[in-house]
Formats: structure tokens, C-alpha cells, sequence
């Protein structure tokens, strides 16, 4: 059977790991290589890079932490941020990741999923919507770390985007990201129930039980978090134990 | 001397690096005579089946690997690698493959979601010898990582080794004779990848 996935996020800054809380009060954390390595072996099931720097010379110092990953770690990984153009798409696969996710400039232009999904497959195209619920309830996408309100509803964008060849969704819900207060189960379950792709799950992750909801009763094929393993608050091996004990399907190693 | 394909199609650092960490010596190649001076092939493979079959056929290797293959040198194919063995796929039209393998490439249905992508579990085939062959030393407790949309739909299943379900029972690895193929990637399933793709190795070289 297919297991869920568990996926630990690195957000890269000037080849270092770094960890804030609501897109804030950056903390450095690791060497990414390093950590990407530990994880695999405590049985992370793939991996997501973020690259968070601004500048042409921290890019390339990120593009180093791609192939030297790739090189050492023989489970799947995306890239993530900064990718605005096809051409990115193809530097930073050709730098060994698997799949890329694109966020803003999706946003702004749609087409991008489209010529990405035809260029290099579907299965490499990762649509990421940092989403936030309004005053009626209903979910918005949101730009530039939260602070844009595109006013485009995040359901029907998931929709879009998965009409228009991505071939999986990171949904991270910014309410909760970074405040360990649970996965937001809601807005999860809606869009894994009407896409037909897988939807990864971001934002939230606080406690073990957390992952049992969103896995379970969100629907979400995979969970994603950062700061609960970068500190050590979570323990990969012994939360798939703990999946597994609650009737989750996920990949266990000896 | 085992080469790796290089039509332009994928990730094929990745298998190099496998192969290189279990101690294969291994050549990215896209010129016919580097294929035919090679001891084994790998076709790696990710994208559509149409755009994979045209690259081959445009750089003229797609008869040289059928003629390498069909003559004996062990070829593995890895995700659409796999499915480029088989005469026909049905991925957004019909399309005509190299015809290794007897057989039709088909889509999930969309009773699951697709792709299929993650960790799914093997199930070693019930006459395959789990001691020795490509799936040596793999069990039920295993899993590997799939990433597809397409499966194939073999005429003779004793050519299926390992078994996968999504939905339905559909094949994970093959082999027949000298023509392997994998439809998860080995170099990106961890241990149990390396194990595989190890197997191979020892098989070949």
C-alpha cells in the first residue's frame, strides 16, 4: 500500500539552515547537507529545500547545496523558492532535485505549470499556495511570505492548478506555520478531496498527534514541518511508530 | 563499464551517484558506439513516452539499443525507461515503443490519484527466489519510490520479479533474461534501492 509521506523542510539562507516562526525571527540551525543526511537515515521520506536567500551569489552558494545533496542522499527531494521562470526549473534539475515547486510566480503567471508540466513532466511540477482563511471563512492565497492578499481563492487555484499539469500540491496554511498549533485539517481536507493529485500538508506542526489529524481526517497524503525536527521535538523513527500504532500506512525502517 | 543513456531525458546524476557509492563504474553516453562498447545499459527515463521514443529515435540509438539488447547485453530500464521496452503505450494517444517486452502501457484509473507518487510496498513474485536474481534479499516489508502515471500491462506475467499495488496489482520490477526494468527509481528508494540496484550490478558485471 502507499505509505504518507513525511517530509522535513529546509529553509536554506547562505548555504545554512535557518528556521523563523511566521516568516520571522531567523535562527540558524545547520549545515543542510549535513542535516539532509541525518534525516534520510532517521527515515524521512523526501526532503524540501527552500531557498530563501536574495542575491545572485547566494543562489549559487544554494545550487552547490542541491548537487552536493543529490550526490549524498538517495531519497527524493524538492526545490522551492525564487523560481520564477521555466529556466530555473531546468537549473535547479539539472542541479539533481526531483521536483521544483513555484509559488509566486504561478501566481502571477499561471502558464508557467503548463510550459514546467510539458518541458520536464508533471510529476516534477509541485504547485506551493500559502494560504490564509479571511473574516467569511473562506481561504486566500497569499504572497511574499503573507504579506500580499491576492484575493484568489485557494481552492479553486489548487483546482487550476492542478488542471494546468502540476502533479502535486504543498499546501501551507499560514495561519498556523510555525505556531504549532496544529495542521489546519479544514482547508486540507477540501482540497485533497477535490483534486485528484497528491496534497502535501505544511503549517502547524506542533505535537505527534498533530500528523495522526492531518494524515487521517485532513486527508493529506503527506505532512510537512520544520522546527519541530530541526529541534529535535519530534523524532522521525518514533513518530512513524506512532502513525503506524494509530493505523497509518507509512514506510518504517529496521 | 555500465552506461547510463543520456537522450535528454531526466535525472541521470542520481543513478551515477548510486552506482558509484555500491563501487560501479558507470559513463553518462549518447553516441551509438559508447553504447555498443558498453558491458551493460541503463535507460533512465521521466516525462512523456511520445517526446522519450522521438529523442531516441532523432539521435539514432533507439535501433542500437533494441539491436544491443535483443543480442544479449543486460539493459535496465528505470520508470518510463521501463515502459520504453514495451510495444505500445497509451499515454495521450498511441504510441509505438522498442517492443523488448511484450505488452501495452496503460494509465491508473482515476479511482486513485494520479501520479502515483510516493513509497508503495513490493511483493516479490510467488516463483521468484528470493535469495539470489534481482529481487535477492527484498521481502513484503519493503518499499521502493514510485513517481508515474503510467504502468505497463505485461502479456506474460512470469516476467514480472516484484509486484506493487495502487488501486490494482500492477508491475514494480521485471525481467527477461538480459532485459531488467524497474518502475520506481532504485537511486531515489534508499537502502532498498541500492539493494536492487546492487543486485543488478552483481548480475551484470
Amino acid at each position: 500500500m502507499l505509505a504518507k509521506r513525511i517530509i522535513p523542510c529546509l529553509d536554506v539562507r547562505n548555504g545554512r539552515v535557518v528556521k523563523g516562526q511566521k516568516f520571522q525571527n531567523i535562527k540558524d540551525v545547520d549545515d543542510p547537507v549535513r542535516l539532509a543526511k541525518t534525516y534520510s537515515e532517521l527515515g524521512a521520506d523526501e526532503l524540501v529545500f527552500y531557498d530563501i536567500t536574495a542575491s545572485n551569489e547566494e543562489r549559487d552558494i544554494f545550487i552547490d547545496v542541491v548537487e552536493q545533496t543529490a550526490e549524498q542522499v538517495h531519497i527524493p527531494f524538492t526545490v522551492g523558492g525564487g523560481i520564477r521562470s521555466v529556466e530555473d526549473f531546468r537549473k535547479v534539475l539539472k542541479a539533481g532535485a526531483d521536483k521544483v515547486s513555484v509559488n509566486s510566480a504561478a501566481v502571477k503567471n499561471p502558464q508557467i505549470i503548463q510550459e514546467a508540466a510539458e518541458k520536464f513532466g508533471s510529476q516534477c511540477v509541485v504547485l506551493s499556495i500559502d494560504a490564509k482563511q479571511n473574516e467569511e471563512g473562506r481561504w486566500s492565497v497569499y504572497l511574499n511570505g503573507g504579506r500580499v492578499n491576492t484575493e484568489k481563492d485557494a481552492l479553486e487555484w489548487a483546482k487550476e492548478g492542478e488542471r494546468l499539469g502540476a502533479g502535486e500540491i504543498v499546501l501551507n496554511a499560514m495561519d498556523t506555520d510555525g505556531i504549532k498549533t496544529g495542521f489546519s485539517l479544514d482547508i486540507t481536507k477540501a482540497i485533497s478531496e477535490q483534486v485528484n493529485i497528491p496534497v502535501v500538508a505544511s503549517g502547524g506542526a506542533g505535537t505527534q498527534k498533530h500528523f495522526l489529524e492531518v494524515l487521517t481526517e485532513g486527508k493529506a497524503d503527506a505532512a510537512l514541518a520544520a522546527s519541530v525536527f530541526h529541534f529535535e521535538e519530534i523524532e522521525i523513527k518514533a513518530l512513524k511508530n506512532y502513525l503506524a500504532e494509530n493505523d497509518v500506512e507509512v514506510r518504517q525502517i529496521p | 563499464m555500465i552506461s547510463i543513456i543520456d537522450y535528454g531525458a531526466g535525472n541521470l546524476k542520481s543513478v551515477q551517484h548510486a552506482l558509484t557509492t555500491l563501487g560501479f563504474e558507470s559513463d553518462i553516453v549518447s553516441s551509438k558506439e559508447k553504447i555498443i562498447e558498453s558491458d551493460a545499459l541503463i535507460l533512465p527515463g521521466v516525462g512523456a513516452f511520445r517526446d522519450a521514443m522521438e529523442q531516441l529515435k532523432s539521435m539514432d540509438l533507439a535501433e542500437t539499443i533494441k539491436n544491443q539488447a535483443e543480442n544479449g547485453k543486460p539493459i535496465l530500464g528505470i520508470c518510463l525507461g521501463l515502459q520504453l521496452f514495451y510495444e505500445t503505450s497509451y499515454e495521450n494517444g498511441t504510441w509505438e515503443g522498442l517492443g523488448l517486452l511484450e505488452g501495452e502501457i496503460v494509465r491508473f484509473r482515476d479511482d486513485v490519484k494520479v501520479p502515483h507518487m510516493g513509497w508503495n510496498t513490493l511483493i516479490p513474485h510467488s516463483d521468484v527466489n528470493p535469495e539470489k536474481g534481482l529481487a535477492e534479499g527484498i521481502s513484503e516489508k519493503d518499499y521502493a519510490y514510485f513517481v508515474h502515471s503510467f504502468y505497463a500491462e505485461p502479456k506474460n506475467q512470469d516476467e514480472v520479479v516484484l509486484w506493487s499495488d495502487y488501486g490494482l496489482k500492477f508491475p514494480a520490477a521485471v525481467q527477461k533474461g538480459n532485459i531488467y526494468g524497474m518502475q520506481f527509481h532504485p537511486e531515489k528508494s534508499s537502502e532498498v534501492g541500492m539493494k536492487l540496484l546492487k543486485n543488478f550490478g552483481e548480475l551484470v558485471t
